[in-house]
């Protein structure tokens, strides 16, 4: 099917963008064909981002010239990409939280300018939610919809616009493992309607699942393009790195296994006779916005120990976490930390305790706008960084503290101290603040979807980290929607359902049929 | 194992003449466009814009008596300005300047009345500290109101300065009214001892430094201190500072004691060096006037200045206005609302890359 077409639906020639000096783009070849799912591949960076934006009519390219249908167009603006047929689905999504579902799409629709006509568009929202099952209730506020639903809400947004060109921003980085099965389902059946899809990913796996060609980027060009067929995780691998990965088994999840559950056992049997370093006893907590309410939690956290928390998003991750930092009030039950009874202790006496948290949400939880990456590092922890008796910040040494904490997690290049933190791609902005909780030499460290949005190599990176943080003795309560990642790392794993902990299992129950069991309610 | 991103060689950017000189043209254009507008206004009262510009520059900058009566006019907008950059920088919007000037002057004025005799240093400090205090107190009111989520500050600042008022006049036409002075409500002429030293023989007086010290001060404390980062952090993103344990209520109220004990002191100004006594009605919307610079400024202490200055002239030569010209002293408000219009408008800025 793919490669018959003779002609692309989508095509750039040379394309090039700059940014000032900063090339982005260098003579990006790009073919898309109707009825077929072409992977966008690369590191942090490599531009894969950008290429599409430009695709989308939200940048200007520099040089160079898109195709569509075989003829040279420009794409002025995001409008005259959806004119010309080319929806993208956010990485961020591009809703409004007051609205409700369906006054949201109405939003988009190209040919609802004057009156809204509510049942019209009613129609034609079910229809295509049938066809592709991406069900949702229309009439709920897109504020209090779980993750995963606002997605379906994007991709539905997309189509409605009667985009022939999809363009997915790693579509499936909010997505449970139940959920990703369903959203290939749904490539599937776009796919066979004729639809172009462009599927820019970090996940090895997924690409080798469901694309048909794979273009992989490498500092802003072209590294390669394959077919499926030959394609291989190690020869994508090095067209990313640019080399060949000295142990190519490393990058298999499956290496950590041995490690973790050697050290795992070890370090859950020293656990029994310790005391806890986080315990919550009966606890339950009313629901943040989108999430659910927490009952009768009962929950011990020991040293040198991570254990995993699977669940679908929604089910109560977040009101977990805060109930453990303090930001959340209990309605019943108790916390301790470290064997004191903390449960009326302030967030800031919380944190000052031993507790770090990456959260799911770097830019809006865990970083401040307008200050930089320097003055992102040392939030809450400002107070130690003054001179003169507490009165004046000592800047300068902030400075270097930052860069070594920034050193300690980006292998090679940091970004730079002074830049405002609002500049940096989503995965450097991950980095760093998880460059800063790791810093703090953490007792209890709460990772959410520590990997999200980063790429392959990045992501093995950040697991080794929260090795290291395990073997250094820190309690780490770890929130991810990839099994593989979970399996691997967690000495244990709790299942939440509905603010429950609805399972408990140890590596040897490890299987994903069992868990996706419990995520969605089954017994 | 992650690479330099780019080996390309950086390019230069373009480096024109407009994206060179637009940031220093900048206020020069909004000043000039403002008052091509207002020209044509004053041409449509009938009056000769020309000679209404001369007489401005004569009467503000064109003299001595001029220069310090602009400064005069500086103290209280300089310090009602800071009164709302303060709390905006941790996103509160305190349209209250205006009433915390009346219950700064209130309380200092309760102190000058009934402290009696007291040497000249310790009166001073009494009626300055209890200036402050009386602002101060009168925006803890909405700050705690916001802090605890109840009642949004920008509501209730505002509607409070008319309750500061009413509050006021209740003293002067009541309990404080002097009884010599039968045709005008007035307290009687403080004791000298209370009246804020004067300089050069001009009306310019205490707060004239001190109000710069507060800005300097400001400055520092936002950009040195951990307090000031703290204020910053909840500033530009309350949930986020709110995760990392930031006792955001705490902050929220003490900025804006701060602040409405910096517009208390305006009002300490006011009426212990410009009045002698309180006066119903002595400020003409000094508070509402420094919510504008401070809007103007971008919430930047020494910008404040710089733009306090320049509505200082705008006021002065208001007054000018009414006596050469005789225009009403509301077209001035119709520059002043000029100005703003053409800042936020954001018209004269170069283009973002």
């Amino acid at each position: 099917m793919e490669q018959a077409q003779p002609q692309p639906l989508l095509e750039t020639r040379g394309l090039t963008k700059r940014f000032g000096a900063f090339v982005a783009n260098q003579a990006i070849d790009l073919a898309v064909y109707a009825g077929e799912v072409h992977a966008v591949l690369g590191e942090n960076g490599a531009g894969k981002s950008t290429l599409m934006k430009s695709l989308y009519g939200f940048h200007q390219p520099s040089a160079g010239e898109i195709w569509l249908k075989g003829a040279p167009v420009t794409i002025p603006s995001p409008q005259a990409g959806r004119q010309l047929g080319i929806g993208m689905v956010f990485q961020n999504f591009t809703l409004v939280p007051a609205m409700t579902v369906l006054e949201n799409i109405a939003l988009f629709l190209p040919d609802m300018r004057g009156r809204l006509q509510y049942p019209v568009i009613e129609q034609r929202v079910q229809a295509l939610a049938e066809r592709y099952g991406l069900s949702i209730d229309l009439r709920r506020r897109v504020g209090t919809l779980a993750i995963g639903e606002r997605q379906r809400l994007e991709i539905l947004k997309v189509l409605l616009s009667d985009a022939r060109i999809l363009i997915f921003d790693e579509p499936t980085s909010v997505l449970a493992p139940q959920e990703v099965e369903g959203f290939f389902q749904v490539v599937q059946r776009l796919k066979s309607d004729g639809y172009a899809i462009l599927f820019i990913t970090h996940k090895l796996p997924e690409v080798m699942a469901i694309a048909d060609r794979i273009t992989v980027l490498r500092q802003g060009a072209v590294a390669g393009i394959l077919a499926r067929a030959d394609a291989t995780p190690a020869a994508i691998i090095q067209m990313m790195l640019g080399k060949t990965p000295s142990k190519p088994s490393e990058l298999q999840p499956q290496s950590l296994t041995s490690e973790a559950t050697t050290t795992g056992q070890s370090s859950s049997r020293n656990g029994a006779n310790q005391r806890a370093m986080v315990e919550l006893r009966q606890v339950s907590a009313l629901a943040s916005q989108g999430g659910s309410r927490l009952t009768g939690i009962d929950l011990q956290l020991f040293a040198g120990e991570i254990v995993g928390v699977a669940g679908v998003s929604g089910n109560g991750q977040r009101e977990l976490g805060d109930a453990i930092l303090g930001l959340l009030l209990l309605a019943q039950g108790e916390r301790f930390l470290q064997g004191e009874n903390a449960t009326y202790w302030s967030p800031a006496t919380i944190r000052a305790s031993g507790v770090a948290c990456i959260p799911e949400d770097a830019l809006q939880m865990g970083a401040i706008r307008g200050m930089t990456v320097a003055e992102n590092m040392i939030l809450g922890e400002q107070a130690q960084h003054t001179r003169f008796g507490g009165l004046v910040m000592n800047w300068p040494g902030v400075q270097k503290v930052a860069a070594q904490a920034l050193g300690n997690v980006f292998a090679a290049k940091a970004p730079r101290l002074e830049v405002p933190v609002e500049t940096l791609s989503g995965g450097n902005l991950q980095r760093v603040v998880v460059a800063r909780e790791v810093a703090r030499n953490p007792k209890v460290l709460l990772a959410y979807y520590p990997a999200r949005g980063l790429d392959v190599a990045n992501a093995e990176a950040m697991r080794q980290l929260l090795l290291r943080c395990r073997q250094e003795g820190a309690a780490v309560l770890l929130f991810s929607e990839d099994m593989d990642e979970l399996f691997t790392l967690s000495d244990r794993l709790l299942v939440l359902y509905h603010g429950q902990i609805v399972g408990r299992l140890l590596p040897n129950e490890y299987n994903a049929h069992r868990v996706g069991h419990l995520m969605t309610g089954g017994e | 194992m992650a690479t330099p991103q780019s080996l390309v060689l950086p390019e230069q950017p373009p480096r024109t003449v407009r994206t060179l000189l637009l940031p220093y043209l900048r206020p020069l254009l909004i000043g000039v466009t403002a008052m091509v507008c207002f020209a044509i206004i004053l041409l449509l009262f009938g009056k000769d814009p020309l000679r209404a510009y001369s007489d401005i520059f004569r009467q503000t900058l064109g003299s001595r008596y001029g220069w310090s009566e602009v400064l005069v006019k500086l103290i209280p907008l300089l310090l009602c300005a800071l009164a709302v950059l303060l709390p905006a920088r941790l996103g509160l919007v305190n349209v209250g300047g205006e009433g915390q000037i009346y219950m700064g002057a209130w309380l200092a004025t309760w102190g000058a009345l009934s402290l009696g005799d007291l040497p000249r240093p310790l009166a001073l400090t009494a009626v300055l500290v209890l200036g402050f205090i009386g602002g101060g107190l009168w925006a803890a009111i909405p700050a705690y109101l916001r802090a605890k989520g109840w009642l949004n500050e920008v509501i209730s600042t505002l509607l409070l300065n008319y309750v500061a008022i009413q509050f006021v006049n209740y003293f002067i036409f009541g309990a404080w009214r002097d009884p010599e002075s039968a045709n005008f409500p007035q307290t009687v002429r403080f004791a000298d001892a209370f009246l804020l030293p004067q300089f050069g023989g001009t009306r310019v007086h205490l707060l004239l430094p001190l109000g710069l010290l507060a800005a300097v001060l400001i400055f520092f404390l936002l950009r040195y201190t951990h307090w000031g980062y703290a204020m910053r952090a909840i500033g530009g993103n309350p949930e986020a500072a709110l995760r990392h344990g930031f006792p955001i209520t705490r902050y929220l109220i003490l900025s804006m004691i701060i602040a409405g004990g910096l517009a208390g002191l305006a009002g300490v100004g006011e009426v212990m060096a410009i009045q002698g006594r309180l006066r119903p009605a002595f400020s003409p919307g000094y508070g509402y006037v420094g919510f504008l610079i401070s809007w103007l400024a971008g919430h930047s202490p020494f910008a404040a200045i710089g733009m306090a200055f320049l509505l200082a002239v705008i006021a002065l030569g208001g007054d000018t206005l009414q006596i050469t010209q005789n225009v009403p002293f509301s077209t001035v408000n119709i520059l002043m609302a000029l100005i703003l219009f053409i800042v936020l408008g954001n018209f004269f800025r170069a283009k973002k890359a």
